[in-house]
């Protein structure tokens, strides 16, 4: 491990290391992580840095994937140090998009139960989740999973203790300080508390992730029978889903 | 007549089709997947002339039967497993691995069990004309997401050619099996060696685990000593590689392979380093390893020698001998080989690698 200031490079073998920029889950702390990450996605783009496979943001460190047969570390991380000079603590904003969702006790199992214990009403509950513009640390878990923050601290609450086998596509969630829409059926032990009819993940879309870390997200309410009629457009294909990028 | 494939006529048990891998996406919480060992399909594709990173079929447990349709086709078999042709009603004959053969309308290759490794794989003259997706072959089964629907080979798939003929000239061989190297697997310590206590690095370095019942592409669950972090086993997720060894909270390490997620929030006690990801990549339940440190300019050089040694394998690859005659050309490129072979082994060992062809005197 070596370190300049504050960053932290770590090591993950002969194929990639971790630019670290602090410990906790902060946008301060992210936005150092997605400057680098455009600056270094840009300079691989431009053919600057030989040998350069990709990089990861997560919350507070940058995935620097290198292919070994083709360079070295330390080459690589010259070359990201050098960046690391120029790059700045703000990217430009991403995308905001405004994601229906119904919060019904049907579609979101732990709807009421998670309501009871933060000492809220469910319409509350669903008040303060609808209200706040959530930011995509990371993606992660599946193809588009999006880590989203930061809840308010009212609807703070750990993890199931037992997670479930499988939670529905499209189930919306919140855990710690964070939000999340599934995009696939998967284990999970995040408290189901709505649903999206929008698929997160589409293959049969040009890009198949809807979401990129950096962006932002509103959640709208819609009653069942919205989100029937949503569900039903998506199913038979009537329904762009780029209709939901909202001018920021 | 229909457009030139390879028929499934009987599953076997987990085959999927593999290139590797879909890089370059995972920003997008997209695995990379591709060959669990990448050694053995590059061997594969240069049997049969193709490209390197073509995809072919990752073989596990127990191969399909794939039956000929089309004027003939060109396969080559790299690993360890038993496979057989059925022609013209025949009973099977057995065929070799390590080599191509060249069959014809109507065969049909019985690929059996495979023994001694987790995965072999099949490559086929030209590839399959199957759609990339984010531009890889890759199968994700986890997702569904790659060729054929994302699942493994099912009972009557198609696997469309692009060649509906084999190359002319004859099939042709590797010398020998590729050697995969022994003793402990090499791993470089971090990313985050630091969360656990000194004594959990001491085990982990000195123990043998054994590969548990849970254990598939997306990676290996290991049995052994529990490895102790110095507070909690959790961190704020982070990126993952193909060889991570991450150690949750009840302290049994798991070791990453091709299908890992892009992200995890276990504390990672060392990644393997990429010249052995092979050899981890053909574990199966019940197989022992240990660990060994090196530093990342020494898996940088291990990494670039493993390079040289698998060209060199490649350059040594020859028309098959016909059987019982002196080969010429066979006894040049033998040369070559014992070449290689003192290169991988670092030992010069040259007779061994004679005796293995068996060569006449």
């Amino acid at each position: 491990m070596t370190s300049i200031g504050d960053v932290r490079f770590t090591t993950a073998g002969d194929t990639a290391f971790n630019v670290e920029f602090g410990d906790g889950i902060d946008r301060p702390t992210n936005a150092r992580v997605m400057a680098l990450h455009a600056r270094l996605k840009a300079a691989r783009e431009e053919g600057r840095v030989a040998g350069l496979v990709e990089t990861v943001p997560t919350f507070r460190s940058l995935l620097v994937v290198y292919d070994p047969a083709a360079t070295r570390r330390r080459e690589v991380q010259a070359a990201v140090e050098a960046e690391l000079a120029h790059a700045g603590r703000a990217p430009s904003a991403g995308a905001l998009w405004r994601l229906p969702v119904c919060y019904d006790a049907e579609l979101g199992p732990d709807l009421e139960e998670v309501s009871a214990a933060l000492g809220l009403t469910t319409e509350r509950l669903v008040d303060l989740h609808g209200s706040t513009e959530y930011f995509v640390y990371m993606l992660g878990f599946m193809p588009g999973f999006g880590y989203m923050g930061d809840l308010p601290p009212e609807l703070e609450k750990p993890r199931r203790t037992e997670p479930r086998v499988r939670v529905p596509a499209g189930s919306v969630a919140i855990a710690g300080r964070l939000t999340t829409v599934y995009p696939w059926e998967s284990p999970g032990g995040w408290h189901l508390i709505g649903r999206c009819p929008v698929p997160l993940y589409d293959g049969a879309r040009p890009s198949p992730v809807l979401l990129a870390a950096g962006d932002r997200v509103r959640f709208d309410a819609v009653d069942r029978a919205r989100f029937d009629a949503l569900a039903a457009d998506v199913a038979a294909g009537r329904f762009d889903p780029e209709t939901l990028r909202a001018a920021s | 007549m229909t457009a030139p494939c390879l028929t499934v006529v009987r599953p076997g048990l987990f085959a999927t089709i593999q290139d590797l891998g879909r890089v370059g996406h995972q920003e997008l919480g997209m695995p990379v997947a591709g060959a669990l060992d990448p050694v053995a399909l590059r061997l594969a594709n240069a049997l049969v002339g193709n490209p390197t990173g073509t995809a072919g079929v990752e073989i596990a447990l127990l191969g399909p039967a794939l039956k000929v349709e089309a004027e003939s086709v060109r396969v080559a078999v790299v690993g360890p497993m038993a496979l057989s042709l059925e022609r013209d009603g025949q009973s099977p004959a057995p065929l070799e691995p390590y080599r191509t053969h060249t069959l014809a309308r109507g065969d049909v290759l019985k690929l059996g069990a495979v023994t001694g490794a987790a995965v072999a794989y099949l490559a086929v003259a030209g590839g399959f004309a199957l759609e990339p997706f984010l531009g890889s072959l890759s199968t994700y089964v986890r997702a569904g997401i790659g060729p054929l629907g994302g699942k493994p080979l099912g009972d009557g798939a198609r696997l469309p050619l692009v060649c509906g003929d084999a190359p002319s000239g004859s099939d042709v061989e590797l010398p020998h099996a590729p050697e995969y190297g022994g003793g402990a697997v090499r791993v470089v310590l971090g990313p985050q060696e630091d969360r656990f206590t000194v004594e959990a690095v001491e085990t982990f370095l000195s123990a043998t685990y054994r590969v548990g019942k849970e254990a598939d592409r997306m990676g290996l669950r290991l049995e052994g000593p529990a490895l102790r972090h110095k507070a909690t086993a959790d961190i704020p997720s982070d990126g993952l590689v193909t060889g991570s060894i991450q150690v949750p909270g009840n302290g049994q390490p798991i070791l990453l392979l091709n299908d890992h997620q892009t992200a995890g929030g276990y504390a990672k006690i060392a990644t393997v380093i990429s010249a052995d990801l092979p050899r981890v990549g053909r574990l199966s339940p019940g197989d022992a390893l240990a660990f060994r440190t090196v530093t990342v300019e020494e898996a940088e050089d291990i990494r670039r020698r493993q390079e040289q040694t698998i060209a060199g394998w490649i350059r040594a690859i020859r028309p098959v001998r016909p059987a019982g005659g002196v080969d010429l050309d066979a006894l040049y490129s033998e040369n070559l080989v014992s070449g290689v072979v003192d290169i991988v082994n670092g030992n010069g060992d040259v007779l061994n690698a004679e005796n293995m062809n068996g060569r006449a005197p």
